[in-house]
């Protein structure tokens, strides 16, 4: 502790946990958005990921609540927020949200898309397999061209309504902590923003990371038109994130309230690791630098190496975005927390190891999704099969 | 014919009886006094807490009153008895970091440094101050909810367990607050903490189950030097309402317009 923080304050209460909220939502966020390219702006390189993207986004939404849930003082009364929710508080919306998207966006996006496989598979398949399929097909076997079609549209206009819903989704996470007036760290117009950015980045990385490691696991080749598209969007991303980063940055410096003192303060000493090493340098400067370099998004990637090494430059790339993404998150949340509101004084935050809120539980959280994806791979495989082989 | 007959209507035995004849004048005044009173106050409507008296709980109503505090910075001598009065009486944990009031104490230095401590929320009081050059000027700040008329705690809360009451106290129900701690986060004055058992939000009530009783919070009770003014905000001859004419009066943060009904007199500009 140094300086004076008001008594109450001693204990932060946001932790680890609570880190890794902004985190999830944002990975399925951005997954979406990345599906919803090829979906709706027919980007036709990154077709190979719009499933596995759009089943990582269902994985980890799945997983989102539960960080909030174990975080409660009272999760068994978590339910309240459905029955009587405050209409004046930013967080009594996020069950709507939530269930908004995973309900109407997410469920039906996969379900019109996989309709056909279904009903396919439900002929194919034996035994659980088979009355699994027919119970996920919903009794709806028909087709036809017709229907076909019927599902194509329909699949394009949830698309449509999802690529607002994912910015909502996220953008109102942002607003959970840009509205609260008390905290200068928070307080910004511009949080729904740069978190809507920075949770398309993190996506986008994420999907490039499943879709290479899942094609080394599965001996096949890595499409590399897809890969190279990914790069660049993920640097197209980054730029416009960073630029938003840089706004809110500058903008505070040039305002200079009565908060910046203490602010300065944190970022050299208790943030200098998290904010200054992981996010700027580790997690932005030097994958700008990668993608910049190697990927097509500037001239065609300025140095143009091999696949090989192209494949290993962006693997490395989008692990280091993972890591700057969550820096931010963590930057956010417990920065936010580590200065008094009395503007005098900065305490300190130690992660527990094992408990509820500590670093084990984070670890099996966000190991959680991978789990849950790895089961909805089995079940509704992302890869056309067929025409990969055909390729 | 005696003209009492005429006003009593009533035959009197032979005789003068001047004496019993008061007598029964006293005796049905009396009788008449007792079974009208009631009707009277009644009809007068005194103010529920002064017709029930102080343990008129049942008859309390929220909606006549609208309570602040006023704190004269200039009378508080850190004697931190405020706190431990509202740690029992409002039963507190005993430790460091929970608190729903406690004393600051600014030491402001000859080279205008600030130094600002609340060992133990001032719970025991305050050791000499730690400077190594010449004091310029130094104060106590007692701190507690502001149970502000724009609270941003009730605004964020998700389901609505912590509330405005009519009389103007900021409460959570502990049988309905989830545990979010969103509350906590988005209250500027840091005067909300987390129950470590009950696992819910805490806060200053004003001491809420004794207002109904029309009794004052126990951190104004025990204040020796009457730092602590309690009273009605609006309109009513209270001590609070003589503080705030008295005094030039300013609250916390002013420009996050929560609207605080605390009230400081001899507020220094060093305190946030």
């Amino acid at each position: 502790m140094q300086g004076y923080i008001y008594p109450n304050e001693f204990e932060l209460q946001w932790s680890l946990l609570i880190v890794l909220y902004p985190y999830i939502t944002g990975l399925v966020a951005g997954a979406f958005i990345l599906a919803s390219l090829e979906r709706v702006f027919n980007v036709k390189e990154v077709q190979p990921t719009y499933r596995l993207a759009l089943l990582t986004a269902l994985a980890f939404l799945l997983v989102a609540p539960l960080p909030l849930q174990g975080h409660l003082g009272h999760p068994e009364r978590s339910y309240e927020i459905f029955l009587t929710p405050n209409r004046q508080s930013a967080m009594a919306m996020f069950g709507f949200v939530y269930a908004w998207y995973l309900a109407v966006v997410l469920l039906l996006e996969i379900w019109f898309d996989y309709r056909q496989d279904m009903v396919r598979w439900a002929q194919e398949a034996h035994g659980a397999r088979r009355w699994l399929y027919r119970v996920l097909t919903l009794g709806a076997t028909d087709v036809s061209p017709g229907a076909l079609k019927f599902d194509d549209a329909a699949g394009r206009w949830i698309t449509i309504i999802g690529i607002p819903s994912a910015f909502l989704l996220h953008g109102y996470v942002g607003f959970i902590f840009g509205s609260v007036k008390a905290n200068p760290w928070w307080s910004s117009v511009l949080m729904p923003v740069v978190f809507l950015f920075s949770a398309i980045v993190s996506g986008i990385a994420l999907v490039l990371i499943i879709y290479m490691v899942t094609s080394l696991f599965r001996s096949r080749p890595v499409d590399m038109r897809c890969l190279d598209k990914l790069a660049s969007f993920l640097f197209y991303a980054m730029i416009v994130d960073v630029s938003l980063e840089m706004l809110d940055f500058v903008h505070r410096l040039y305002e200079s309230e009565e908060s910046i003192t203490i602010l300065s303060q944190m970022i050299e000493s208790r943030l200098f690791i998290s904010l200054i090493v992981l996010q700027l340098v580790v997690g932005t400067l030097i994958p700008l630098g990668f993608l910049g370099a190697f990927s097509p998004a500037l001239h065609r990637g300025l140095a143009r190496g091999s696949d090989e090494l192209r494949r290993l430059i962006y693997l490395t790339s989008a692990v280091l975005v993972e890591i700057g993404i969550f820096s931010i998150r963590w930057n956010v949340v417990i920065g936010g927390q580590l200065f008094s509101k009395s503007l005098r004084g900065l305490t300190v935050y130690k992660v527990e190891l094992l408990g509820l809120e500590g670093l084990a539980m984070t670890i099996a959280i966000m190991a959680l999704p991978f789990l849950i994806l790895w089961i909805l791979v089995r079940v509704l495989p992302p890869w056309n099969v067929a025409a990969q082989d055909a390729r | 014919m005696n003209p009492d007959d005429d006003r009593s209507g009533a035959p009197l035995p032979s005789g003068p009886q001047p004496a019993v004849d008061r007598r029964r004048f006293v005796e049905n005044a009396l009788k008449a006094c007792a079974a009208g009173c009631p009707l009277i106050l009644a009809a007068i409507r005194l103010p529920a807490a002064v017709a029930q008296g102080p343990a008129g709980q049942a008859g309390y109503d929220p909606t006549e009153h609208l309570y602040g505090m006023g704190i004269d910075i200039q009378r508080c001598i850190g004697c931190g008895r405020c706190v431990a009065a509202c740690k029992a009486e409002n039963d507190v944990p005993l430790d460091d970091h929970h608190f729903n009031t406690w004393v600051e104490r600014y030491v402001i230095d000859d080279n205008g440094e600030v130094t600002v401590d609340s060992p133990n929320g001032g719970f025991d009081g305050f050791p000499q101050p730690d400077t190594e050059s010449e004091i310029r000027r130094t104060f106590f700040v007692p701190k507690l909810c502001n149970h502000c008329a724009n609270p941003p705690c009730v605004q964020v809360c998700p389901v609505g367990a912590t509330f405005i009451t009519p009389d103007g106290v900021v409460l959570v129900d502990d049988t309905y607050c989830i545990g979010c701690r969103y509350c906590i986060q988005a209250c500027p004055y840091g005067a909300r903490w987390f129950h470590p058992t009950k696992h819910v939000a805490a806060k200053c009530t004003l001491c809420y189950h004794r207002l109904v009783k029309g009794l004052v919070p126990a951190c104004v009770e025990v204040c020796p030097t009457g730092a602590r003014t309690f009273g009605e905000v609006e309109h009513r001859p209270t001590p609070l309402a003589r503080f705030m004419r008295m005094n030039e009066v300013q609250v916390l943060k002013p420009h996050l317009n929560t609207r605080p009904k605390v009230y400081y007199a001899n507020l220094d500009g060093e305190v946030r």
